[in-house]
């Protein structure tokens, strides 16, 4: 199936530079600067290791220090002197260094750093590898991280040519990009006389669009990340999907020829089509009987091999539909993806907010509980304050009062919140606007809304038409719209906004959105002249998501790309979907 | 050609010296040289002239001045000597000014007489007083070796790291050596002394009597000494004329020589060059010079003036009054060329060339001969060297076009060479000229390096011609031009008389954005010269907010700082200021500064809840920051406190502090779970069991399992568990104990509030169709379907559905038909659908 790029689409560039770059530095640092010669993964217990000097390869966090710490006040306390190093990657923080001295060893380690920030995961695919960014920006407010953001942007930028064109919407987009900015203006004027080999760039902020990542996804490589966690741009099938006794971990990306044909795919076509391949593979099989010596030779030395590597990797992801499929059956998934449907549609709001609380009574998951009331929350511009109340003492009862804490956060976040005595009027509002010219209803909602930081997700869905009419059944086979991924019911968001300011070139036209999304201060173009960008390179477009994005998004832009003849390439902090966001708020007790 | 050798005179068989002009002084000295303590800098570097010097006992009331001239005689600096008595002036290798006091004080000024720092030669000295003191060169700069009242020696090696070192006792040592000298060798500074018939060297260790190889016999004393420039030979003076020259380690003699004056001279120095032919010492009387050296012979020279000798890599400078002279050995390519009747090739080449000049064929001739004997390459070598060491641009330009004459017949000539002489020499003639004054040789320019001639064109604020070289010679423009226009602006921002505003605009208008210009160098400067005001002005034109960080700090403006630094995006920066301003502000302002930058908070707190929990229990309470305090105290409940009596108290101070951030919700949801932590205690002394920290929900299914169910039905009670919850949990626990019994007398305790439907489903989970079975026939009719077709009684499933006439029912049944067995279940459910479309 998966649906092949239009001719004149252009080419990918060769991320395999940014692997062999960072490759070498660690080759370097490890070997040469450091001696290192055996690796351990850090975990929280004390190294084994008997060698004199100890090496660690950490991110820059507190915790990581700390344990350090503890690791070389136990050699002091034994007696034993050993070399420590500390190499830090993408860099180093202050605080870190603060943490050593507060701890006593700052004189004991040595520190280095290794400036590794972009991995690229797939051929369109670059990540940081930052899940924390999520938490620490839009949580705790720390941007320590925005820093590393404009470096990568830099980095990229001086291997892949300037951006022409760059758009952006989010306060962290925004800083990122001005950061970024002036780095590049540091730097002597070497890069500004490339040709640019990417078009244009288009930065988000995670906060943008909450609604997309909340869902439950559907597209087949969300649905595995959803149901086994892909790490790394690998996953790790247990048992019940090798039926085998033993796990394995499998690298999911174009290489694996099957899975490029359905990663795209809704779910529901990809037991059919793992189907039809089985049989062709068997045909192809088949062949071998009327063969003569020769052929058969031939067939040996050259098809058997690709076939047999086919066979494996279709019966792994056979293995993993029905691991899947017994899973969602369980909990009544149909019920779930109802609920979000009516959730994102607006309607049976009665209806769904008692399948959310049955939900929490039942103690299905915690997470899951929380990404509906989250879910509920945005899409209603907030709860009201009798469900807030009785949703959240429901919640506290099944899961413990430590998550005060976690609803504490998720009100800062702004993902779960109430409504204020106000919002009532949103009803008011609405009816206005059919009244009055937009303008004057856009006046009205800035009165409301400058009582607390909304969603307005529905007067977005609205003005961004984010919920197709159907009339019929919507074929997943062939869709029409990114709304196939989630079974034709919403167009993401975040989707939408990239799909229309290419569209225009700017953000000209959207201002209401821009408005309603609470960014009219940080939405951003900044064009360059275009005389010296080819007309491949213009369709070519980087999207930089800060606080991570999900498969269903890339999903979504990729068929935007073939619709279109755009290339889209992706650079994420972290690839992310709902469970991730919500334990990222989650206080857990230690 | 004869009188271009006039001044060349033969020393031996081997070598020339000659003598020339570098400038004629009008210095316009007032005193005689000898009456002043005289100090000129090597490689061509400034004079020190302190007239008036106190030894000369004269009136005390004059004071004496100070004086510092170019080599050309250029006055750079004059100033009133105001402090106590000088013993002797040197210059060190940056050209800083040492000026040794008698009381062991070493005073050093700058080139333009600006005072910079001073330091002492220690206790010792300061008791003894400094009878005698020399400023030497090492490896690691500047060092100054002194001789003190007690006859002991003090030396420092490095007058920018000092470590002063007291040498070994010379025994026997009743008067001041006759004469002595700092040596310098394998890095370690040593002094050679003589007494007498004796010599000593003395190292940090120890007092060594040493004795020159080969010494004549009959001396009874040694009037003067002096080592090369490299520190690499030593010549010795005795009272009978007799001159001894050998290697300073004093373990070979190079030759010697008996004059016919016994005097002391007044100066003796080695005249030799890298790679020299001959090695020569020139010795200075009060009208005379003489150049000696492995020869019988020796050159004379009559001094018309008092005269004053500058030893040199590859010479020795001579300057008077009147006239600033060059002596030394005529380098071994011009010897070539010049010699009279030279048949070299570059003598031939040049001949050719102004042969060729004169369009006579004889060019042709001599080009003919060189070639013949394959020596044009050596011929045009020889040519671009020889100019290289001439002094006079007229034979600079001679030679150069013979070597450009003769590479034209050559086919691959690397033209490097050629080129960078060219340019070296241009360099050189614009440093030599008159106005400038530094008389550099082409070897020690090469010694001296370009980066180190800028820098010294800098320091005598040279900086229109240090720019032009850059731009000629293009050097990058981070070590060239910036580099230079740095040190403007850095001398610009010392020029009190003018105004901040001036001094910004002039200083912004010529450096704009050149690259590698650092503005916040130029302002710490700038403050550094207590211009503070000045110093922000220029901070402004940093482009870089991280640059202007560290300064502002400095300049205690943290504040501006803060801002500065959060506007540079680096939260390493914001957190080095941060911790910079706790210290410096008092608690309440460190907070209230914080609370003004958001960034800057968020980052700080970030840090506190990892380090310093107590100090964002204030923060918060600082800002009255009530539903914060809650949460902080609740994660401690279950964080920090162990002991339940702990706990309590924390949610306590929990909830007080939610009831003032009025979220009556959480302070409400606090209390409730003091009240289940007290129970869950409880319960655990009663009953034993794990109670403490589950959930309300996980204690009643917890007690449920236990078959405590009177205890169960009243915590419901008591924490108002909804009927929902109870019954939910109720069903999946009974389920869990398999208490069918028990399921079954719930079930019928009063209607469901959930339905019958969540009973079939868990019997089923539990594959109990028996006990499913009874339920599904209570379930509400629109759920009835569903649970007729969980337990698998499709047929019945058909017949409700039918009865519905529910479209979607159908279709659900029609879907669990599978096989043969429902067969006619299927054809019944098609037929109800025909039916209900006809109609």
């Amino acid at each position: 199936m998966a649906f092949p790029h239009r001719p004149d689409a252009p080419e990918l560039p060769d991320f395999s530079m940014l692997k062999r770059l960072a490759r070498d530095q660690l080759i370097y640092l490890l070997e040469q600067q450091h001696e290192v010669d055996k690796l351990y993964k850090v975990e929280n217990k004390p190294a084994l290791s008997s060698n004199e000097q100890l090496c660690f390869l950490v991110r820059p966090r507190i915790k990581n220090m700390r344990y350090i710490a503890s690791l070389v006040n136990a050699d002091k306390l034994s007696g034993r002197t050993r070399k420590y190093k500390v190499i830090f990657s993408p860099q180093k923080f202050y605080a870190c260094e603060m943490v050593l001295e507060e701890e006593g060893i700052y004189g004991d380690v040595s520190c280095d750093e290794w400036a590794f920030s972009l991995l690229p995961l797939d051929v369109d695919l670059l990540s940081m590898e930052l899940p924390e960014f999520f938490r620490d920006y839009f949580l705790e407010g720390d941007q320590r991280w925005i820093n590393t953001v404009a470096q990568a942007l830099h980095l990229l930028s001086t291997l892949y040519g300037p951006f022409p064109n760059c758009y952006g919407i989010g306060r962290c987009a925004k800083m990122a990009y001005e950061l970024w900015r002036n780095l590049e203006e540091e730097e002597d004027g070497e890069t500004k006389s490339r040709r640019p080999e990417i078009g244009h760039i288009f930065l988000l902020d995670r906060d943008v669009d909450f609604v997309t990542a909340l869902c439950s996804q559907v597209v087949y490589e969300g649905l595995v990340d959803d149901t086994f966690r892909i790490k790394c741009g690998s996953v790790d099938f247990g048992p019940e999907v090798t039926s085998s006794d033993k796990s394995l971990k499998v690298l999911l990306n174009a290489e694996d020829k099957v899975f490029n044909e359905i990663r795209n795919e809704h779910f529901s076509n990809v037991f059919g089509f793992l189907s039809q391949k089985a049989r062709n593979l068997q045909a192809q099989y088949d062949r071998r009987r009327g063969m003569d010596i020769k052929q058969m030779k031939n067939f040996v030395s050259q098809e058997l091999k690709g076939l047999k590597q086919e066979h494996r990797l279709l019966s792994l992801h056979i293995g993993a539909c029905e691991s899947i499929m017994k899973k969602k059956t369980k909990q009544d998934f149909q019920e779930l993806i109802k609920t979000e449907h009516a959730l994102l549609e607006g309607f049976n709001i009665r209806e769904s907010t008692s399948y959310i609380e049955e939900h929490i009574d039942r103690q299905v998951s915690p997470i899951e509980s929380l990404r509906l009331m989250c879910l509920l929350s945005i899409t209603e511009n907030g709860l009201i304050p009798k469900d807030y109340r009785s949703l959240k003492t429901q919640y506290l009862q099944s899961y413990g009062p430590e998550h005060l804490l976690t609803f504490s956060n998720l009100r800062r976040a702004g993902l779960l919140t109430e409504q204020a005595p106000g919002d009532t009027l949103t009803a008011v509002e609405s009816k206005v606007s059919k009244l009055v010219t937009d303008k004057a209803a856009g006046k009205i909602t800035d009165a409301f809304s400058s009582l607390a930081k909304r969603s307005n997700f529905r007067a977005i869905s609205k003005k961004l038409n984010l919920i197709p009419r159907v009339d019929g059944e919507y074929d997943l086979k062939v869709p029409r719209d990114m709304a196939y991924v989630f079974s034709g019911a919403y167009v993401p968001l975040s989707c939408r906004i990239i799909e229309q300011v290419l569209e225009r070139r700017s953000w000209q036209g959207l201002d209401e959105v821009v408005r309603l999304l609470n960014c009219s201060d940080f939405a951003f173009t900044d064009m360059t002249k275009e005389d010296k960008a080819s007309s491949e390179s213009l369709r070519l477009i980087l999207v930089v998501f800060l606080g991570g994005c999900t498969f269903s998004e890339i999903s979504a832009l990729r068929f935007l790309g073939r619709e279109k003849g755009y290339r889209f390439i992706f650079l994420t902090t972290a690839v992310t979907n709902s469970a991730r966001l919500m334990e990222a708020m989650s206080e857990v007790k230690a | 050609m004869d009188c271009y050798t006039a001044n060349w005179n033969p020393l031996g068989d081997s070598a020339f010296y000659r003598k020339y002009e570098l400038y004629s002084m009008d210095w316009d000295l007032k005193e005689e040289l000898r009456d002043c303590l005289v100090a000129a800098a090597p490689y061509g570097g400034p004079i020190a002239l302190l007239r008036n010097p106190w030894r000369k006992e004269k009136a005390a009331s004059v004071r004496p001045v100070l004086d510092i001239y170019s080599a050309s005689g250029m006055p750079l600096a004059s100033l009133l000597w105001k402090s106590g008595p000088v013993v002797s002036l040197g210059w060190s290798a940056e050209e800083e000014l040492l000026c040794v006091q008698e009381d062991g004080a070493v005073l050093v000024y700058g080139l333009h007489g600006d005072f910079r720092r001073h330091f002492s030669m220690g206790n010792e000295v300061l008791q003894n007083r400094v009878l005698d003191a020399r400023i030497f060169h090492t490896e690691f700069g500047s060092g100054v070796a002194i001789l003190t009242g007690a006859h002991r020696f003090t030396l420092s090696a490095n007058v920018g790291d000092l470590k002063l070192r007291r040498m070994p006792e010379v025994p026997g040592l009743q008067s001041a050596p006759s004469c002595w000298t700092a040596l310098c060798q394998d890095r370690v500074a040593h002094i050679l002394l003589a007494v007498g018939p004796d010599l000593y060297l003395l190292d940090h260790a120890a007092c060594s009597a040493v004795t020159p190889p080969g010494l004549a016999p009959g001396v009874s004393s040694f009037l003067q000494m002096a080592v090369s420039f490299t520190y690499r030979h030593l010549a010795l003076f005795t009272d009978t004329g007799y001159i001894w020259m050998g290697t300073a380690s004093l373990k070979e003699k190079l030759c010697e020589f008996t004059c016919n004056i016994r005097a002391p001279p007044k100066q003796m120095v080695w005249c030799s060059r890298p790679r020299s032919k001959e090695r020569a010492v020139v010795v200075a009387w009060e009208r005379r010079l003489m150049v000696v050296g492995d020869a019988p012979e020796s050159i004379q020279f009559v001094l018309d003036e008092d005269s004053y000798l500058v030893p040199e890599l590859d010479g020795v400078r001579i300057f008077s009054r009147s006239t600033h002279e060059f002596l030394h050995e005529v380098p071994a390519a011009s010897e070539e060329i010049f010699k009279i009747a030279s048949m070299a090739p570059g003598a031939l080449l040049l001949e050719a060339q102004k042969e060729y000049e004169k369009e006579s064929q004889k060019a042709d001739e001599y080009l003919r001969e060189i070639q013949e004997l394959g020596q044009l390459t050596q011929a045009v070598q020889q040519c671009i060297e020889a100019a290289g060491h001439e002094h006079q641009p007229d034979m600079q330009k001679s030679l150069l076009r013979a070597a450009s004459f003769g590479k034209c017949f050559l086919d691959r000539f690397p033209p490097d060479s050629f080129v960078h002489m060219c340019q070296d020499l241009r360099v050189l003639n614009a440093v030599r000229d008159y106005h400038i004054g530094i008389p550099l040789t082409y070897s020690q320019y090469k010694q001296l390096t370009i980066q180190v001639l800028l820098d010294r064109l800098v320091l005598r604020r040279l900086y229109p011609l240090a720019i032009q070289i850059c731009e000629y010679l293009r050097l990058p423009e981070v070590q060239g031009v910036s580099r230079i226009l740095a040190h403007w602006a850095c001398y610009k921002v010392q020029q009190k008389d003018v105004s901040d505003e001036d001094v910004a605009r002039a200083i912004n208008q010529k450096l704009g954005d050149t690259p590698g210009v650092s503005y916040s160098d130029i302002a710490a400067r700038a403050y550094g010269c207590g211009r503070t005001e000045l110093a922000i002005k220029l901070l402004e034109y940093e482009p870089r907010s991280g640059e202007q960080v560290p300064l502002l700090l400095k300049m205690k403006r943290s504040k501006l700082a803060l801002s500065k630094a959060i506007e540079s995006g680096d939260t390493d920066l914001v957190f080095t200021v941060l911790l910079h301003l706790k210290n410096e502000l008092n608690r309440g302002d460190f907070f209230m500064t914080l609370r003004n930058q958001p960034m800057a908070l968020s980052l700080y707190r970030q840090f506190c809840k990892h380090q310093e929990l107590e100090t964002l229990k204030d923060l918060y309470n600082q800002d009255d920051n009530h539903q914060e305090l809650g949460s902080f105290h609740i994660r401690a409940s279950y964080a920090a406190e162990e002991r339940i009596e702990g706990r309590v108290a924390a949610l306590q101070t929990a909830a007080d502090a939610f009831y003032k951030a009025k979220n009556e919700f959480a302070a409400k949801a606090t209390e409730d779970q003091m009240r289940l932590l007290r129970l869950q205690r409880r319960l655990e002394d009663e009953l034993g069991g794990q109670f403490l920290d589950l959930s309300l929900h996980d204690t009643v299914t917890t007690l449920i399992l236990g078959s405590h169910n009177k205890r169960a039905e009243q915590l419901a009670r008591d924490f108002r568990i909804p009927d929902k919850r109870l019954w939910w949990l109720k069903l999946t626990a009974l389920a869990d104990l398999e208490d069918w019994e028990e399921l079954e007398k719930f079930s019928k305790s009063k209607k469901s509030p959930i339905g019958y439907l969540p009973f079939v489903e868990i019997c089923m989970k539990q594959h109990n169709k028996y006990e499913a079975k009874k339920y599904a026939s209570r379930v509400g009719p629109e759920q009835k379907v569903k649970a007729l077709l969980l337990v698998g009684d499709v047929a019945q499933a058909a017949d409700v559905a039918i009865e519905h006439r529910n479209e979607a029912e159908l279709s659900l049944v029609l879907s669990h038909c599978t096989g043969a067995t429902d067969g006619a279940t299927a054809d019944k459910i098609q037929r109800a659908r025909a039916q209900a479309q006809k109609k």
